[in-house]
């Protein structure tokens, strides 16, 4: 497991405060219950962590793959995804369990990479279908000024087009920099953000398109309206969180808080992920070779139960990882998406981000059947 | 003339009674109700709910002693397995179960109870008179399923994340074989006569029919219903006639119940019940199969000669798991 750190400014919530084994606690607890099952077959399972910045981490990679290490999850954003699959030898398999960027599932995509964590887009078409559903068509977008923030901003319009939706008013949040906290900063905050907000056309509800951490946390109760904010605050499409329970989430969530001590973030679920559907195709193929994995992975028969109430499996035609996604108000589980009566000739899942006939990947042609 | 006439006819009218079966006999059913942390009680001859009674916290698994003399529940929260006396309801004792006890199944003489800890990888086997703790059985990642052997010699847990049946002496507690089946193993059923296992697989879809003296998988019994997204086929619990010749399979929140031949294993119905169907439970006598729909708060009944449902009976919120009285 590689991880990239990143430099960057502190959380505008400290219940988001960066943990020093973010993802590694994940890929420890999979590696355990892997092990477990391999207790009974005679299979061996090793985790081998490293965190490294972006600088170093060509480097880091390429003593992990003197090391002799070819199953790699990398938590890393795209440019270095994409520098180490380029670097990286034939015979190694690398699972991307961080980055959502669209490009790299389409124009950008490398036979080398299965991307466990969802793209933004099935991420705002998660979102997207739960509100068609409330019939909350009408949105306002508040977007952020940085280029992540306007790509978020660009799948939030990919989703109104697809489920029939109209963004109704645009608005984007500059960023002008300074410190994130300031004591009693909430008295600015409450006289903001009402302004900021005024006179916009007539909406069912603000979705805030904020990667970059920077507002969306202020608009709750905020806004000049009484409308519910969505996407990045509010009611959020995430992969996990930590009140999850059902389909017996509540036995992964109780098994990594007594190995880690904290609630398990999504990041530690998409590395428990990857290195779950590794465990399986070993378990199933009886071999730890990577092409035979990938083989395994990328075929008919694999599937994985992640307590999201169906199997999980990958899209062969880009590596993409298929999976519900959660809706939550950082207490509860809202709602799980694809919602009921989104239909799809192949999976229900499909009608989450983009489907194979608008995929402008062409890496996987040779093995996608 | 017309006096004799209606003697006649009230003659026929008797000696027709005379040839229907004996009516079936009167049954306590209890279902424990997950959400509304009640059992409710249902008398089988009428059908109506004659009480509901607590069940401690998040009551999930349940059974019966074989002589109806206890009857015991997972309370999940409360992490322990509480028995209750079947005629009065009052609870008696608890027994300990290791934590988040789901589901368990008796020894075929009444004892012990062996009880799957979903969060500790355990098998638990717990002395019923002694209230002793006899054994803790590591086994694979998220056991649920139990089942036990008619002669009581092996008893097979199922481990969720680890997708396994384990084969365990209930003499030695050591697991003797351990069979990879599909995702997420829910439930194990022998059939009465031991010859056959069958594991459900709810996120696989699957039942596997298992061979218990070499642990091969035989068949995989698939389900396919047209207009259901197969995603929503999640086989749960399982049930087999005595006779061995139908397998009933529930399947989850595609609402219908499966028939299954059990010699060719070929799927011949599909019962719409209520919704999420989970567990069930014969009577007796085998007339009648219960099933417990979690998400509409209800049980169907269906007749098993029949192969049809004939009611559902409202109970508590949640309902989880069914067990029915001997008599």
């Amino acid at each position: 497991m590689l991880r990239v750190d990143y430099p960057s400014l502190l959380p505008l919530s400290r219940l988001d405060l960066p943990v020093p084994d973010l993802g590694l606690a994940g890929a420890e607890l999979a590696t355990q219950d892997n092990a477990t099952t391999g207790g009974f077959l005679g299979h061996r399972y090793a985790l081998h962590s490293v965190t490294t910045t972006p600088e170093e981490a060509p480097e880091a990679f390429a003593t992990l793959m003197d090391q002799g290490y070819r199953i790699v999850v990398l938590l890393a954003e795209g440019p270095e995804i994409l520098a180490l699959a380029d670097a990286a030898p034939p015979d190694a398999l690398l699972l991307n369990a961080r980055e959502t960027d669209e490009a790299l599932r389409g124009e950008a995509c490398r036979a080398n990479v299965l991307h466990v964590a969802p793209s933004d887009q099935m991420l705002t078409d998660a979102l997207a279908q739960f509100l068609v559903w409330k019939r909350w068509t009408d949105w306002a977008l508040i977007h952020g000024s940085h280029p992540a923030d306007h790509a978020l901003a660009q799948a939030y319009e990919m989703s109104a087009r697809r489920f029939g939706a109209r963004i109704v008013e645009w608005r984007e949040f500059v960023d002008t920099g300074g410190a994130r906290v300031s004591d009693s900063g909430h008295v600015q905050v409450q006289r903001q953000i009402p302004v900021f907000t005024q006179n916009m056309a007539r909406h069912h509800v603000v979705v805030a398109a904020d990667a970059s951490d920077v507002f969306a946390v202020y608009l709750p109760y905020q806004t000049w309206e009484a409308a519910p904010v969505v996407g990045s605050s509010g009611l959020r499409p995430v992969v996990w969180h930590a009140a999850h329970e059902s389909w017996g989430a509540i036995q992964l969530q109780n098994r990594f808080e007594a190995l880690a001590g904290r609630p398990m973030r999504e990041e530690d679920h998409l590395a428990w992920l990857a290195l779950r559907a590794v465990g399986e195709a070993v378990v199933r193929t009886n071999s730890a070779d990577p092409a035979a994995i990938r083989a395994y992975l990328l075929g008919d028969a694999f599937n994985l139960a992640a307590f999201k109430g169906q199997p999980l499996t990958f899209r062969p035609w880009n590596g993409q990882l298929r999976q519900p996604i959660l809706l939550t108000d950082g207490r509860i589980t809202v709602s799980v998406s694809p919602q009921d009566g989104f239909l799809h000739p192949l999976s229900p899942l499909d009608t989450l981000g983009p489907d194979r006939p608008e995929s402008a990947c062409s890496a996987f042609e040779e093995t996608a059947p | 003339m017309t006096g004799r006439a209606a003697a006649l006819v009230l003659t026929a009218t008797l000696l027709a009674l005379g040839t229907v079966p004996d009516p079936a006999a009167a049954y306590r059913v209890f279902v424990s109700n997950e959400r509304s942390n009640t059992i409710t009680v249902i008398d089988s001859e009428t059908w109506e709910v004659i009480a509901e009674f607590p069940g401690g916290n998040r009551p999930r698994g349940i059974t019966i002693a074989p002589d109806g003399s206890e009857l015991y529940v997972c309370a999940s929260d409360d992490d322990t397995v509480r028995v209750f006396d079947p005629q009065t309801f009052e609870e008696l004792h608890t027994l300990p179960s290791g934590p988040d006890p789901e589901l368990f199944v008796l020894h075929p003489s009444g004892n012990p109870l062996y009880i799957a800890n979903e969060d500790d990888n355990l098998v638990t086997v717990t002395d019923v008179r002694t209230r002793q703790i006899l054994a803790e059985i590591p086994v694979g990642v998220e056991p649920e399923g139990m089942g036990i052997s008619p002669d009581g010699r092996v008893v097979v847990n199922t481990s969720e994340t680890t997708n396994m049946a384990h084969f365990i002496d209930t003499e030695t507690f050591q697991i003797i074989r351990n069979v990879l089946v599909d995702q997420r193993p829910r439930f194990a059923q022998f059939t009465a006569d031991g010859s056959l296992l069958y594991v459900s697989a709810e996120i696989g879809g699957t039942v596997s029919v298992i061979d218990p003296e070499t642990g091969d998988i035989l068949h995989r019994i698939t389900f396919e219903v047209p207009g259901i997204q197969p995603e929503l086929l999640q086989p749960v619990g399982v049930r087999v006639t005595s006779d061995g010749r139908r397998v009933f399979v529930a399947l989850g929140p595609s609402n219908r119940v499966a028939v299954v031949d059990g010699e060719s294993w070929e799927v011949l119905d599909y019962l719409l019940v209520g919704q999420r169907v989970w567990q069930l439970a014969f009577t007796p006598d085998e007339r009648y199969l219960i099933t417990t729909n979690g998400n509409s708060n209800d049980v169907s009944v269906i007749d098993v000669a029949a192969e049809q449902v004939i009611r559902s009976i409202p109970v508590g919120q949640q309902p989880w798991g069914v067990v029915v009285a001997p008599q």
